[in-house]
């Protein structure tokens, strides 16, 4: 970005991190963004004159004699229908050799949708997954989380997801992704034809870490111009958000901020609701609907940043292998879509809501059967019978690359109901065993 | 009045370098290039003061100029308030324009040109005071009352009452004279700073009087009171918000505000677009007519959040003068007690456990200090019963905001994670959980005298014979099913018949979602009934699909109307296959 006449020049840091510098200067605004020996950084502490500012290249090689320059004003994107197709680095410029997107230039992480202006997400997006269609229904407006270990196939699911899934524009926000991560959605994408739907800004681990802060608004920023202004059904996919928050902790602690759980900044809660949030169905048809990847430590979800992204998303999907059919799943004990609700039974079959529960009741019962095989004590004849059901269950229905409809997905259920069990066993309200349990 | 310059930007911490006098938790409007960021003062240094903006502060410089107002957070209250969504400093959210909300925009809580039918209560001549009724108008279908602003503590002569009539709520509707000879004149608005507790009422007893909310796991095993508090803690994923979104649809209240603190927008459209549809089952009216939902969500500023509950207070106690019984619900504290530890590490104080403030405590526990049940002057009573949600870090109940929410509190609705997973809803941990209104004589009395006259200690039997089951479901988890006697199977499968038949309630169906106290009373004593028979079984792998039967026709009764032939053809069918069995 090339420096403007007007713009004061000052050369004399006093402070320097590894992620932030400090200058004295007057005249600048808070979330300012800045170049500091070229490099870009923003303003986020002002006391007097002395201004702190994050460098997101990093300080390696920083002089105190640096020249810094004020842009008066926060990060911007333009945003343009020329935006699609094309790929994007975290300040917005294009890696993918093409030119400059001409347009409108927004500043990112905007204001918050007024609630009582939002519409409820009612629209159902089918992906073909069991593990999701059936159990963990997804709807346009929401902010879901895929919470896996690293070495699970979570970006190869997203990537399936996103394009089964029925959607004008696919923003893909990437933060810390793998150089091969990174050719993998490009290829996909690519492969699919697809590309002229996609979006992508991306900070790889090639890229320097402080950067990706950018990364999820970017993203967000070019979602809202396509939902809020175009009316088109937006999916954002974020991954990884872990990587984000270790960046939001490295920042904090470079500026003596006092850490919480698992040494985050204390306002780990309110940093990632800002993006979640921005999830949302508009009153003008348009949405945005974000899917991101948190990856854990171990599987474990107490830590900070699970834990919080649990408290803001609605619900959160887990991948697991199922040993008994070699093949990957959708959780379906840990994965919760809390938006069903609005879509199950009303824009599905009216069974759907009573079959989902009874299957996963019947899992439940097959996942106790199996401890108790494995203490070594005698199944019953139940016991079996859940077995052979939870194995069936798997293979025909969750199994991840099973692409079928809601409608088959819930007649396939029925007919291994009927295999398995008695109607008492089943315990579905009257009105429908009588419409689907066919007569022997 | 003061005014100063900002001198330091961290966040939404800003430094105001001020000329005059200040206070502490004093309003003041930061210039942002034309536009009004409203912060409040929170501590005081020398001739800095620090001010927490409840706006973005991006783009602001140091050297903008600071306008202080005299005056503390308040709320402006009058009639009107009902229906109403509020952001959490009171801004009517429907009056705002655009999809997006801008900075620097307050609407006026009430509508200054609505006219109401006001009837005056007193007559001039009268003697009155703070909080003291004037006169009556018609809201929604309350009685709102018109009262003597809360702040005028002296004895007042009433100079002129407007008579019956119709009159804006700016018209003066009395005039009263102090002791000197004053006059004062009144219309129907007045305003309160919220953090101040409204204490217009003559006294605060105990409570006793049983708050139904229509679910099953609370009413009947761990009853919430009116002018009662209780706490739901839970890990993400148990359903707090359900359960408090059934709570607001069914309880027992004459009012519901709702204050939505920090929590996901979407929940809160949910209640946008089903309260105006859902009839309120007490008065057939329509939900939202008796609602307030204060609404400050996850990504909305952070110092509003905390703001959000005091005004969600503040306008219950003012309701409560008027003798109604308020339920205030508040999901999450948690996220409160996260905004303020937000500010606190701002501040760089030394921080508490978890890097909370150290005052967390005691500011969780004045806050719950202001709910309960009152007598109010003239010998009416008026209540705010008081339910919040936590929302532990990890799951772990042993954090500093369950904690200090567990001093404070006196009903604990323990959302267990295992009973979620199962799918066991509400996830309440019947065990875990306690209501310590169970203990108090006069509630006791109260649920003996108004249930049935051996409510209490059915409750406990039926507390024991949970117990008991999940004892035994251990030993035989550990032992073996053969491992154990014929009598531990059964004890299991009687507690496991309690939990899916009265602790298990289907918060989306039409008629299980809620269960009024007479047919939970009903319901509970016929499975108590069946809990106390001696069955005989052969082997214990007759025991699971003879209970499962027996649950499957209570289920069945759960899905119909109480009292209708269904639901007493599955009663007959049940009764007949418990005396088969017992006949054996």
């Amino acid at each position: 970005m090339a420096t403007q006449a007007f713009q004061k020049i000052y050369t004399k840091l006093n402070q320097i991190t590894k992620a932030t510098c400090s200058v004295k200067a007057s005249g600048v605004g808070n979330e300012e963004l800045a170049t500091v020996g070229g490099r870009l950084a923003q303003v986020v502490k002002i006391v007097e004159d002395n201004v702190t500012l994050q460098i997101f290249a990093g300080t390696e090689g920083i002089g105190t004699d640096a020249e810094v320059v004020f842009f008066g004003k926060a990060p911007t994107l333009k945003v343009g229908s020329d935006l699609a197709g094309r790929f994007f680095n975290a300040y917005g410029n294009p890696i993918d050799g093409g030119p400059d997107v001409e347009g409108q230039e927004v500043e990112i992480g905007g204001p918050s949708v007024n609630p009582v202006r939002r519409k409820q997400p009612s629209e159902l997006i089918a992906t073909g997954i069991a593990g999701i269609d059936l159990n963990n229904t997804l709807v346009t407006g929401q902010k879901i989380p895929f919470f896996a270990d690293p070495d699970q196939p979570y970006n190869e699911v997203m990537a399936m997801v996103a394009l089964r899934a029925a959607s004008d524009k696919i923003i893909l926000g990437g933060m810390g992704l793998s150089n091969d991560d990174y050719l993998f959605y490009k290829n996909t994408f690519e492969n699919a034809g697809v590309i002229d739907r996609i979006v992508s800004f991306v900070n790889t681990t090639e890229d320097p870490t402080v950067e990706r802060l950018l990364v999820p608004n970017m993203a967000l920023t070019a979602a809202e111009y396509f939902a809020a202004e175009k009316n088109e059904k937006v999916l954002v996919l974020l991954t990884d958000m872990t990587l984000y928050c270790d960046a939001l902790s490295i920042v904090s602690n470079r500026m003596d901020q006092i850490p919480s759980k698992d040494s985050m900044p204390g306002s780990l809660y309110s940093d990632l609701a800002k993006l979640y949030e921005k999830a949302v169905q508009f009153p003008g048809g348009g949405s945005i609907t974000i899917i991101a990847v948190t990856t854990l430590s171990g599987g474990d979800i107490t830590h900070a940043i699970p834990d919080n992204t649990g408290y803001i998303t609605e619900g959160q999907l887990f991948l697991k292998r199922d040993t008994d059919i070699s093949k990957t799943i959708v959780d379906p004990f840990r994965s919760l879509s809390r938006l069903k609700q609005l879509v199950i039974g009303k824009k599905t079959r009216e069974d759907h809501p009573q079959v989902m529960n009874t299957a996963v009741r019947l899992y439940a019962d097959a996942a106790n059967a199996k401890t108790k095989l494995e203490n070594g004590f005698d199944l019953s004849d139940y016991d079996e019978r859940v077995l052979d059901f939870a194995k069936e269950y798997s293979e025909e229905i969750l199994a991840i690359d099973v692409n079928i409809d809601t409608d088959t997905m819930l007649n396939t259920a029925w007919k291994l109901f009927q295999n398995h069990f008695n109607k008492e066993e089943i315990g579905i309200k009257d009105e429908f065993m009588n419409t689907y349990w066919k007569k022997a | 009045m003061t005014k100063g310059v900002v001198k330091a930007i961290i966040e939404n911490l800003v430094q105001v370098e001020v000329s005059g006098p200040v206070s502490q938790n004093e309003i003041c409007y930061i210039d942002l290039g034309g536009v009004k960021l409203m912060a409040e003062v929170i501590k005081v240094l020398g001739n800095i003061a620090y001010t927490q903006v409840f706006e973005s502060t991006r783009n602001l410089r140091p050297g903008d100029t600071v306008e202080f107002t005299e005056k503390m957070l308040e709320v402006k209250l009058g009639p009107g308030m009902l229906s109403k969504n509020y952001d959490g400093l009171q801004n009517d959210l429907n009056k705002m324009d655009g999809v997006f909300l801008t900075r620097g925009e307050y609407t006026d809580p009430l509508d200054e040109d609505s006219s109401w039918e006001f009837t005056p209560l007193i007559k001039s001549g009268d003697m009155v005071s703070g909080g003291d009724w004037l006169g009556s108008v018609p809201e929604s279908w309350i009685e709102h009352k018109i009262m003597v602003p809360f702040g005028l503590t002296d004895e007042y002569k009433v100079k002129k009452i407007a008579e019956k009539g119709t009159y804006k709520i700016t018209d003066t509707i009395c005039t009263i004279e102090d002791k000197e000879g004053n006059e004062i004149e009144l219309n129907m608005i007045q305003y309160w700073p919220v953090k101040i507790p409204i204490k217009c009422y003559a006294q605060k007893p105990r409570p006793f009087k049983l708050m139904e909310t229509g679910v099953r796991t609370l009413d009947t095993l761990n009853p919430m009171v009116e002018g009662g508090t209780g706490f739901i803690p839970g890990p993400f994923g148990a359903g707090k918000t359900v359960l408090q979104h059934s709570i607001s649809k069914n309880a027992d209240a004459d009012m519901i505000i709702f204050a939505a603190c920090g929590e996901r927008a979407n929940e809160v459209v949910e209640m946008f677009v089903e309260f105006p549809e859902l009839d309120d089952p007490r008065t057939g009216r329509k939900l939202m007519e008796r609602t307030i939902i204060i609404c400050n969500t996850s990504n909305m500023p952070v110092a509003a959040r905390e703001a959000s509950v005091y005004t969600a207070m503040t306008i219950a106690e003012y309701y409560r003068n008027m003798g109604l019984k308020v339920l205030l619900l508040a999901d999450s504290t948690s996220r409160w007690a996260q905004a303020l530890r937000e500010m606190s590490n701002r501040m760089e104080e030394l921080p508490g456990p978890d890097a909370f403030p150290m005052d967390l405590p005691a500011i969780v526990s004045s806050f719950y200090a202001r709910a309960g049940f009152v007598y109010l002057k003239g010998g009416s009573t008026g209540s705010i019963t008081f339910i919040g949600t936590v929302s532990p870090a990890g799951g772990n109940l042993k954090e500093p905001v369950t904690e200090s929410t567990k001093k404070a509190a006196r009903c604990f609705y323990a959302l267990s994670q295992a009973r979620a997973d199962s799918k066991r809803y509400p996830a309440v941990d019947p065990i875990d959980s306690y209501s310590k209104y169970l203990e108090y004589p006069e509630v006791i009395e109260y649920l003996n005298s108004n249930v049935n006259p051996t409510w209490v200690d059915d409750v406990t039997h039926t507390k024991d014979i949970l117990r008991r089951g999940r004892e035994a479901q251990e030993q035989i988890n550990i032992l073996g099913d053969d491992g154990v006697p014929l009598a531990y199977h059964d004890r299991y499968w009687k507690s496991e018949m309690m939990d899916r038949v009265i602790l298990q309630q289907d918060g989306f169906d039409p008629v299980d979602a809620s269960t009024p106290m007479k047919r939970q009373e009903f319901m509970l004593e016929l499975i108590l009934e069946i809990c106390d028979i001696d069955f005989v079984f052969e082997s214990f792998e007759e025991v699971m699909p003879y209970y499962v039967k027996l649950i499957n026709i209570c289920k069945q009764m759960n899905y119909v109307d109480f009292e209708s032939e269904d639901f007493k053809k599955y009663e007959a069918e049940l009764r007949k296959e418990v005396e088969e069995r017992s006949a054996k």
